[in-house]
């Protein structure tokens, strides 16, 4: 099926073109953080991690997002959701991709990276994260796959190929839990020590991955002529818009048990996060827009899906509130959640993160690298569907 | 029969050629052997000369997480009852006294590049200008 | 409506025996006993049973390799001391950061290196009262390193097993094993760990202590009580280098006859962030 990938009208080609361009800026810059040390990120002693973990941990959400399509097709049958699923499964592969990509670029000695599996340590977290990410990987891999082959031949998928199909779906929920114990289990960091961690993870995730999707069925429709239908994508927005608005409520319980039990340590990253923290006359404020971004395009994006005119009516305010959604949850997660976390430092100083522009063209060009893949593989899934039609 | 049987072949040939590169481009020739430097103030090592030869790298890996992971620094020579540290720096190195005219000489060879001395410090050479690296 | 029963109690059965089998592999992997005694969990100073234990390593004669020695190294830091000689806390990490061929940054610099270093007491005990300071803890800087905790999150967090718990309570860094994943150092409440964000050769051409190694770059590092000094029979760098004043006293709190436990027993000290039960082995006389 790989044949459909290398046919493309001129648009197509710029796309990955100017895609390409930026892996290899990404690529080139990689190979100068290998050759010099992580010292060449923003990262240091007090912030050890930075936008690498920061993007691993939003696009893990977007990966598990996908279940939102598997599940009520697979499980509740619904049909609606037939032409889609497979984007929900190739959109986990890509979100996957990327985060391994991000953790190899996050590692101090990447060429040691398999002493994770020849020293196997059962009480690390990162040990399951990877077991869940990488089975993630093969079960989306193998179905989408297999599916996908089936529905050209226009037969029924083999039965064997549903055991995986339901195994995805536990495993889906794990990585994105396995990936909040990475930080809900630590003691001394308040922000992060905190039970709700995995439950906000998993509904910022539903809100995130499926947003993607129908903001990419949006684009798909005008350029590749891909229909996923109105049923499905009116079925979409509301998962996406309950899963938005369960975890505005959870960041809201936050704010609650923080101020009100009026605990600093329970107080302090908030308060660094969304409003700036004063410390020996000096004010640290610098994700403070970030923070303020995310309310205002969470509420917005909210309230565009929300009103029915905006969302059944319109495409462009349906496609526009889905982007909103998914930048909020970006900043809410890939940038506030992992580098709030480090600040107050445990000896309650306060060193601030900036990137290094080596550094955001390293991630540029692994998102650019997320979406070529992803590209390759729409194309592809477009493409058995448009053969399929015909 | 073999469809295409003349591509099939021609890409064998071409394929075996190019796995054996190394070895037609020397001329099937292995260069001169290594002849690493000869201890003058010891008659022995921790073991037979062609056990280390062949082994000592598994013996430095044991000696390491034996010495850090499990707090284990003597080393017990079988042959004569005498007690060495284990120590690459320590014990080797007070024998085998140039990493250059000894280590270097075998792995240039042989094309390895252990990471032994990335942290641990080589001794200062003999007579060479004193390259700590 | 029988056979929905009968699939009904199946179920419920199996979910039960899940239910009970649960917590016990939890629980086993939560205190890492699958992978021998990595860590133990829980208790206090004196867990171990305080059978009073050999000091090995002096003659180094013998393989230890199964010995377990039932060690627990801790230090006690006399804060009144190193209040009383100022020059001494820095001459206390200078002899430390020299031994272990640590490199100087700038102060502050992001990519610091510190095996210990002093701090303001607000930054040592952040959990402690800091209303109406007295005016020896406002003055004066105190020493902390790695706590070498008796249930480290740090040991716990590491997917390679690179640091480790050793035979001797001392938290262990393999620096040939470590992936610089930095999880350690995100679980560490004490920010006792560094990363060698760049070169270490490039940074420190001529080693400070030949016989020591220096680290490669992307590996974590941090204080490790002096392990290979304690074997030969020596005290830590830095409680040889705070000599007789009995600022620093290093022993084994296992052992109830032990220096270390005298002083404990004739004085009040504290630990840091003792709430979290990591149980530091280093305590403050303040």
């Amino acid at each position: 099926m790989f044949e459909k990938a290398l046919k493309g009208n001129t648009n197509y080609r710029i796309w990955l073109a100017i895609l390409g361009v930026f892996m290899a800026i990404g690529g080139l810059c990689y190979i100068h953080q290998f050759n010099t040390g992580l010292g060449t990120t923003g990262m240091g002693r007090d912030i050890s991690w930075g936008l690498y973990i920061s993007q691993f941990t939003f696009l893990v959400g977007v990966a598990a997002g996908g279940v939102m399509l598997v599940l009520p097709y697979y499980i509740h049958n619904y049909k609606a959701f037939g032409k889609i699923t497979i984007l929900g499964e190739f959109l986990a592969i890509a979100a996957l991709l990327m985060c391994l990509m991000f953790i190899m670029a996050d590692l101090g000695q990447p060429i040691r990276a398999l002493n994770v599996m020849l020293h196997p340590t059962p009480h690390s977290m990162l040990f399951w994260d990877m077991i869940v990410l990488n089975g993630y990987l093969f079960l989306n891999i193998l179905c989408g796959w297999v599916i996908l082959t089936a529905e050209r031949k226009g037969v029924k998928p083999p039965k064997w190929i549903y055991i995986f199909v339901y195994t995805s779906i536990p495993f889906a929920i794990s990585i994105h839990t396995v990936t909040a114990m990475l930080y809900c289990g630590l003691p001394g960091r308040h922000f992060w020590l905190s039970a709700i961690i995995a439950p906000r993870f998993l509904a910022s995730a539903f809100a995130a991955g499926p947003a993607l999707i129908v903001f990419i069925a949006l684009i798909l429709k005008r350029v590749a002529n891909f229909d996923a239908g109105k049923e499905a994508l009116n079925k979409m927005v509301t998962i996406i818009l309950y899963a938005a608005l369960i975890n505005a409520f959870f960041v809201g319980l936050e704010f609650f048990v923080g101020y009100y039990s009026n605990i600093p340590g329970h107080m302090h990253t908030l308060q660094y996060l969304f409003f700036g923290l004063e410390h020996h006359g000096h004010m640290y404020n610098n994700l403070v827009p970030f923070m303020w971004g995310f309310v205002v395009l969470c509420i917005g994006g909210i309230i565009l899906l929300a009103i029915p005119y905006t969302r059944k009516q319109n495409e462009f305010t349906l496609g526009l509130g889905c982007l909103m959604i998914f930048i909020a949850l970006w900043l809410d997660k890939g940038i506030g959640f992992v580098l709030g976390g480090f600040v107050p430092n445990p000896l309650h100083e306060i060193v601030e993160y900036t990137p290094s522009l080596n550094e955001i063209m390293i991630t540029i060009g692994v998102w650019s690298t997320g979406f070529f893949i992803l590209t390759i593989l729409y194309k592809i899934a477009v493409g058995v569907e448009h053969e399929i039609e015909n | 029969m073999i469809y295409n049987s003349g591509k099939i072949y021609t890409g064998l040939i071409i394929f075996v050629l190019f796995i054996t590169f190394p070895i037609w481009y020397n001329h099937l020739d292995a260069g001169t052997l290594p002849d690493p430097q000869k201890v003058e103030n010891a008659k022995e090592c921790v073991a037979p000369v062609a056990e280390m030869k062949a082994t000592h790298m598994q013996l430095l890996n044991q000696w390491r997480d034996d010495v850090l992971r499990d707090g284990d620094r003597a080393f017990n020579v079988e042959a004569d009852g005498k007690m060495y540290q284990k120590s690459l720096q320590k014990t080797c190195m007070k024998c085998h006294t140039s990493k250059k005219k000894f280590c270097d000489t075998c792995h240039e060879y042989a094309s390895v590049t252990p990471y032994c001395w990335d942290c641990h410090v080589a001794p200062v050479e003999p007579a060479a200008k004193g390259d700590m690296n | 409506m029988d056979k929905n029963r009968r699939n009904f109690l199946k179920v419920a059965g199996i979910s039960t025996l899940a239910g009970l089998g649960a917590p016990a592999i939890v629980d086993r992997v939560i205190s890492g006993k699958g992978e021998g005694e990595v860590f133990a969990s829980g208790g206090a100073a004196g867990h171990h049973g305080a059978e009073p234990t050999e000091h090995h390593g002096e003659g180094n004669t013998e393989s230890h390799k199964e010995e377990k020695t039932g060690t627990r190294y801790g230090m006690v830091i006399d804060t009144r001391q190193f209040n009383a000689n100022p020059k001494l806390g820095v001459k206390c990490v200078d002899a430390c950061h020299k031994m272990h061929n640590v490199p100087e940054f700038p102060k502050g610099d992001k990519n610091e290196i510190k095996w210990i270093w002093l701090t303001n007491h607000e930054n040592a005990f952040p959990e402690h009262s800091q209303q109406f300071k007295d005016k020896d803890t406002a003055d004066n800087k105190v020493l902390v390193t790695c706590n070498h905790c008796e249930n480290p999150p740090c040991v716990r967090a590491c997917p390679t097993k690179a640091t480790f718990k050793n035979k001797d309570g001392i938290v262990m860094m393999d620096f040939h094993r470590c992936i610089g994943c930095r999880f350690c150092m995100a679980a560490c409440p004490y920010g006792a760990r560094s990363f060698n964000w760049l070169e270490p050769k490039t940074i420190l051409p001529t080693p400070t202590n030949p016989d020591y190694p220096r680290r490669m770059r992307g590996v974590v590092e941090k204080c490790n009580f002096c392990a290979d000094r304690l074997a030969l029979g020596e005290k830590p760098a830095c409680v040889a280098a705070a000599g007789h004043s009995g600022a620093m006293i290093f022993g084994d709190l296992n052992d109830p006859n032990s220096e270390i436990r005298k002083v404990l027993k004739e004085n009040f000290t504290i630990q840091r962030k003792p709430s979290l039960g990591t149980n530091p082995s280093v305590f403050y006389i303040v």
